[in-house]
C-alpha cells in the first residue's frame, strides 16, 4: 500500500466537490441596475472558481464609494475600511501574512483623489496585491460630485457649469513611479476582455494594478455613449491580455510590447481613444514582502527571549565585570 | 595640589551643555552610565534644540544633557542644577533664562572666550560670570579648548571627553569604569579613535587633580538586584519585542522616532520588521491591516501624527480589531514644542475620533513601566478587540533611569495564530451580551469568512442601519469598557489614605509630585498623592478616595486657565485635561495646577502649591471653625 500525499487522499478519499460560482457568493448585491460593478464582481468570483482558491485565504479590501461594497458580495474574508485608505490596510495584511491572497478594490475618487499618496508610494513598495480601480469618473455614491478622472467640461453638482481642469491621466502618473512592475486597462463593456485582464493580473507577483472604464448608468449614462466613444485600442502582443479578433477592427489592435517602459509610456498618452490591454509588465521587480521577511529572521518563542535577554545585557550595569 | 577637601553629598544636579554638535550629549550619556556603574540613583534628561545646525554660540543652540546622581534611587529629573558644565557663555546663559540654575550653583567654564577675539563675547562672558557670582554661584575657569588642541586638531572632536575627565575628577568616578564605557561607546570605531578618548578623558582628569582643591562625594548603594539603565523610547521599543510584536509601522516624529530607530535596528534579528510609511495615516493603516490579520502590531507617533491618525482610530474601535498606538507626547498645538514635554494628547486620546469609539487608554509613569506596559496594552488590545494607546512623553522618551531588569517571560507572549477552522455561519461579533466581549476571526480561518466594515453592522458583520441594531453595537462597543473598569483596582495613595489635600497625576510627572509630597509631609502638612495608569476606563473607587481628602488637585503638564487672570471665573475657566475628566466622572470639585513650562515639573513648584494650597486649607479651616463657634454663641 503506498501512502498518498495530501492532496491525492483530499482528491481520492475525500471526494471534495470543485468550489463553483455560489461558494465565492455572498449577499446579493445592491448596486443599480446596469453597473459595470456587478461584472466585475462575477469576473472576480470567476477567477477565484476557476483557481479553486480556498475563500478562507483571500481578503478583499475596499476603501469608501460604490465599487468599495465589492468585499460585501464575496465570500471571502473583506475589509471595508475607510475613505483611500484600502491600500494601506492591503499592504498591512499582506506584510503580516504574505501566503493570504490580496485584492484590493477602489474608485477613482478613492484611489486617485483622497488615496493619492498611497497610491503612488504602494505601487513603489510593490507588494503581491490585485488591485482593482473602478473608474467611472465621478463619485457616484455621494451624488454625482466630480472626480480627478472626471472629463472638463462635465457638469456635476459640485461643477455646475462644468468642470474646470484637464482630467487626470492616471496611467502617466503610475508609470513615474519607480518599481511598478504591472499595469493593464480594460472596460466593463468587454466582458471577457475584463475576464482576461483580470486573470492576467491575478497571475502576476506583484503589484497587479488594472484601471476598469465604466460608466455610472445613473449619474454619468452619456459617458462613452457617444458616436465612436466606445472605441478602445486593443493592445496585442503574446505577453499581453489574449482578445477576440473577431469582434475588433483591424484599426483598433496595435502590436505593444508590455516590457518596453517608452512603448508603455506613449501608450498611456493615448487619451482619445484609450489603450485596452496590458500596457507595462515587469516580473523581476522583488515584492515589498520578500524583500522585508527576507531580511526579518524568524524563530521560535524561546530563541526569541533568548536573543533579547542577551541584547538586555548591553544596558545592564555590572558592578564586576 | 596636595590633599583635596571632600565634600559629602546625598545627590547633586549636573548639566552638560554646548553648541549643538560639539557633543555634550556624548559626554553626559557617558558620564551618566559611569555614574550608573557605580550604584546610587541617576535620572537623566536631554536638552535637545529643534534644529540640527542652529547658529553656534547662542542661546538657541544650546544642547546637552541633565544628569541627576544620588545616594538613594530617583523618579526624577528635580530642582535646580547644582553644576554646570558649560562649553561656552550662551549656553550657560541659556540655562540661566530657563531659570533651571541652583542660585548658589558651580559653573565649570571653558576660559578661552576670557580672551575671545571679539570684545562682545569678552564682555558678555565677564556680565555673565559676574552674574553668577553675585547671585552666590562660584566658578571654576577650565583651559577646555586650549588642554584639548594639545591632544587633537578639531577641539570640536574631543572637548566633551576632557569635560567628562573634568566631572570624573570632580564627582570622584572610576577611570577605569570610565575606560569601559569609551570603548563600548566607540566600539564600532577604530583603536586610535578609542584610545584618543581614553587619553583626552585622563587628560581632563589629570588637569583636575593638578587645579582643583575639592571634590565631591556621593556615596551610592550598589543595588542587590541586577539593574539597566535606558530612556523610555528604548524600554518601549524592547518591551514590543517582549510582547510579541512582529511589526512596527510608523513614519518619522519627534520625539517618538527614536523608538522606532531602535526597534529599526534590531527588529529584524527579532523575527520582527519595522515599516516607515509614506505619511502617518498610511502608518497606521498598515499596522491595523497587519493586526487585522492575527499579527501584533503597533504605530508610534506624537501629537500631530496622532491627529492624522484618528479616522483609523474609528475604523479600528468601529470594526473591534486590535491595535496598539504609542503616543509620545511634545508640546502643541500644531507643530507647537517638537523636543518638549507636555501631557496635552489625554482628551484627543480619549475622544478622538467621528463618533463615539471607545479606547483604551493608558500611562507610563515610570521609563521602567514604559517596558511592562507593552505586554498590558497587546493583552488588553486582543482580550478586548479594541484599539490601546499608550501615552509616554518626552520627558519618559528621552530621560534615562535605573531600574531592575525586566524577567522575560513567555507568558507576555501571544497565543500562535488562530487558523482553526470555525462552524461556517460563525459571527464574527459573537457578543457576550453581559461583557460586550467576542471571538476574533482571523483571514485564513476556514468557515470564518466574513466582512470587516466600518458601516455599522450586526453581530454577523452585515451592515444594518436600524436603530436597534446600531444602539446594539454602541452598547456592546462600550460595555468592554465596563467590562475592564471592573477588573481594575483604585490606584494605591501615596503616602496616608486621608488627609487635606490629594494631588492627582498621570504620566511621568509621578515623581516630582511624589517627592513633593514628601517634602511638604515632613513639614507636617497633610498632602498625598494619586498616580493614574488608566485613563480609559478609568479606575473604580475614585470618588471614594476623594472624599477622604478636603481638596484633591490635578497636577498636569497642559494648560489651563489660573485663578485670578483677567476674566477668569468658575464659569469661564478651562480647566487642566485630566480634571475635565476627573470632575465629570466622579462630580467632585477637582481643582488643578497646570502649566506648559516646555521641561518636567520640579519637585519644588509642586511643593510651593501644595505649600500654598495648605494654607488656604488652614485659614479656610480656621474661618469655618469660627463660624462654627459663631452660630453657637448665637
Amino acid at each position: 500500500m503506498s501512502l498518498l500525499n495530501i492532496d491525492e487522499f483530499v482528491t481520492e478519499d475525500c471526494e471534495v466537490v470543485p468550489r463553483t460560482l455560489e461558494d465565492y457568493a455572498s449577499d446579493t448585491p445592491r448596486w443599480c441596475k446596469g453597473c459595470g460593478d456587478h461584472g466585475v464582481l462575477m469576473a472576480i468570483q470567476g477567477l477565484l472558481r476557476d483557481d479553486q482558491v480556498p475563500p478562507e485565504n483571500v481578503v478583499a479590501v475596499s476603501g469608501i464609494g460604490c465599487s468599495s461594497r465589492l468585499p460585501h458580495y464575496l465570500r471571502t474574508y473583506g475589509f471595508h475600511g475607510i475613505h483611500g485608505r484600502a491600500l494601506p490596510l492591503s499592504l498591512g495584511v499582506k506584510l503580516a501574512r504574505p501566503e493570504l491572497n490580496v485584492i484590493t478594490i477602489m474608485g477613482d475618487g478613492d484611489c486617485f483623489s483622497i488615496g493619492a499618496g498611497h497610491w503612488v508610494h504602494t505601487l513603489r513598495y510593490n507588494p503581491d496585491l490585485l488591485v482593482v480601480v473602478l473608474d467611472n469618473e465621478v463619485y457616484a455614491l455621494t451624488k454625482k460630485q466630480a472626480s480627478p478622472t472626471s472629463r472638463m467640461g462635465e457638469v456635476t453638482n459640485t461643477t455646475p457649469h462644468g468642470s474646470y481642469l484637464r482630467s487626470m491621466n492616471p496611467l502617466t502618473v503610475i508609470l513615474g513611479v519607480n518599481n511598478v512592475s504591472f499595469l493593464a486597462q480594460t472596460t466593463t463593456w468587454f466582458p471577457q476582455h475584463m475576464e482576461e485582464t483580470l486573470r492576467r493580473a491575478w497571475n502576476h507577483r506583484g503589484l497587479s494594478f488594472v484601471r476598469i472604464l465604466q460608466r455610472c448608468p445613473v449619474y454619468m449614462p452619456h459617458m462613452f455613449s457617444g458616436p465612436g466613444q466606445m472605441v478602445s485600442m486593443f493592445l496585442e502582443h503574446q505577453d499581453g491580455v489574449p482578445f477576440d479578433h473577431s469582434l475588433v477592427r483591424k484599426a483598433n489592435i496595435m502590436a505593444h510590447n508590455p516590457r518596453d517602459i517608452s512603448a508603455a509610456h506613449t501608450v498611456s498618452l493615448m487619451e482619445d481613444v484609450p489603450p485596452v490591454g496590458l500596457i507595462y509588465w515587469n516580473p523581476e521587480v522583488p515584492t515589498y514582502e520578500e524583500v522585508r521577511h527576507g531580511r526579518s529572521t524568524a524563530m521560535d518563542n524561546t530563541e526569541m527571549l533568548n536573543r533579547l535577554n542577551a541584547h538586555m545585557d548591553k544596558y545592564t550595569v555590572r558592578l564586576n565585570p | 595640589m596636595g590633599k583635596k577637601r571632600t565634600i559629602q553629598l546625598k545627590e547633586h544636579i549636573i548639566e552638560i551643555v554646548s553648541d549643538s554638535g560639539e557633543g555634550a550629549q556624548k559626554a553626559a550619556v557617558t558620564f551618566a552610565q559611569a555614574c550608573a556603574l557605580m550604584g546610587g540613583g541617576l535620572w537623566t534628561v536631554e536638552v535637545i534644540p529643534s534644529e540640527i545646525q542652529p547658529p553656534p554660540h547662542t542661546t538657541g543652540a544650546t544642547s546637552g544633557n541633565r544628569i541627576r546622581i544620588s545616594e538613594q534611587p530617583v523618579t526624577n529629573s528635580g530642582d535646580y542644577a547644582n553644576l554646570v558644565m558649560a562649553f561656552n557663555e550662551m549656553a550657560l546663559l541659556s540655562r540661566i533664562e530657563q531659570g533651571v540654575l541652583a542660585e548658589d550653583v558651580v559653573v565649570v567654564i571653558d576660559d578661552k572666550w576670557a580672551s575671545d577675539d571679539d570684545p562682545r563675547i569678552r564682555q558678555n562672558y565677564k556680565e555673565i560670570l559676574d552674574g553668577i557670582k553675585a547671585r552666590g554661584g562660584s566658578v571654576i575657569e577650565v583651559p577646555l579648548e586650549a588642554e584639548t588642541l594639545k591632544l587633537v586638531e578639531d577641539p570640536k572632536k574631543g572637548k566633551n571627553m576632557f569635560a567628562v575627565g573634568v566631572l570624573a575628577f570632580l564627582y570622584d568616578r572610576s577611570v577605569e569604569v570610565l575606560h569601559r564605557i569609551i570603548k563600548e561607546t566607540f566600539r564600532t570605531k577604530s583603536g586610535a579613535v578609542v584610545d584618543q578618548n581614553f587619553a583626552l578623558m585622563e587628560a581632563g582628569y589629570t588637569w583636575s587633580e593638578k587645579h582643583l582643591d575639592f571634590q565631591f562625594q556621593i556615596k551610592g548603594l550598589a543595588s542587590e538586584q541586577s539593574q539597566v539603565v535606558m530612556n523610555g523610547n528604548t524600554a518601549l521599543a524592547l518591551g514590543a519585542i517582549a510582547a510579541g510584536f512582529k511589526l512596527c509601522s510608523m513614519y518619522p516624529i519627534t520625539p517618538a522616532t527614536s523608538a522606532s530607530h531602535t526597534l529599526s535596528e534590531i527588529f529584524e534579528s527579532f523575527g520582527g520588521m519595522v515599516h516607515q510609511a509614506e505619511d502617518e495615516i498610511a502608518a497606521i493603516g498598515v499596522a491595523l491591516g497587519a493586526y487585522y490579520s492575527g499579527v501584533p502590531s503597533l504605530t508610534i507617533t506624537s501629537g500631530p501624527g496622532m491627529a492624522l491618525k484618528t479616522e483609523f482610530q474609528g475604523l479600528a474601535a468601529m470594526t473591534e480589531t486590535p491595535l496598539v498606538i504609542v503616543d509620545v507626547q511634545r508640546g502643541g498645538p500644531s507643530t507647537g514644542l517638537p523636543t518638549k514635554i507636555e501631557q496635552s494628547d489625554l482628551l484627543h486620546a480619549l475622544y478622538g475620533a467621528p463618533g463615539d469609539a471607545p479606547k483604551i487608554v493608558l500611562a507610563p509613569s515610570t521609563i521602567e513601566e514604559c517596558f511592562h506596559i507593552m505586554t498590558t496594552a497587546r493583552k488588553l488590545s486582543e482580550e478586548f478587540r479594541t484599539p490601546v494607546i499608550v501615552l509616554s512623553d518626552a520627558n519618559l522618551a528621552t530621560g534615562q533611569q535605573l531600574f531592575p531588569r525586566p524577567e522575560l517571560s513567555m507568558d507576555n507572549l501571544p497565543p500562535p495564530l488562530d487558523q482553526n477552522p470555525v462552524a461556517p455561519g460563525t459571527k464574527p461579533y459573537d457578543w457576550d451580551k453581559n461583557t460586550g466581549l467576542s471571538r476574533r476571526l482571523v483571514p485564513g480561518q476556514p468557515g470564518g469568512m466574513s466582512v470587516t466594515t466600518g458601516l455599522n453592522h450586526g453581530s454577523d458583520g452585515k451592515v444594518r442601519y436600524d436603530y436597534s441594531s446600531n444602539q446594539l453595537s454602541h452598547t456592546m462597543r462600550s460595555r468592554k469598557l465596563a467590562t475592564l473598569h471592573h477588573a481594575l483596582k483604585t490606584p494605591s495613595i501615596y503616602a496616608e489614605d486621608e488627609g487635606d489635600l490629594l494631588l492627582v497625576g498621570w504620566g511621568s510627572t509621578r515623581g516630582a509630585i511624589e517627592e513633593a509630597v514628601d517634602r511638604a509631609r515632613s513639614e507636617g502638612v497633610r498632602v498625598s498623592s494619586m498616580n493614574i495608569q488608566f485613563l480609559n476606563p478609568l479606575p473604580p473607587g475614585l470618588k471614594d478616595a476623594f472624599s477622604r481628602f478636603r481638596k484633591v488637585m490635578a497636577i498636569e503638564l497642559n494648560y489651563s486657565d489660573q485663578w485670578g487672570d483677567p476674566l477668569i471665573t468658575s464659569e469661564s475657566r478651562r480647566y487642566s485635561q485630566l480634571s475635565m475628566v476627573l470632575r465629570a466622572h466622579t462630580l467632585v470639585d477637582v481643582d488643578c495646577f497646570s502649566q506648559v513650562p516646555a521641561r518636567p515639573f520640579m519637585p519644588t513648584e509642586i511643593h510651593e502649591v501644595i505649600l500654598k494650597e495648605n494654607a488656604k486649607l488652614v485659614s479656610a479651616g480656621a474661618s469655618v471653625k469660627q463660624e462654627k463657634q459663631h452660630a453657637k454663641a448665637v
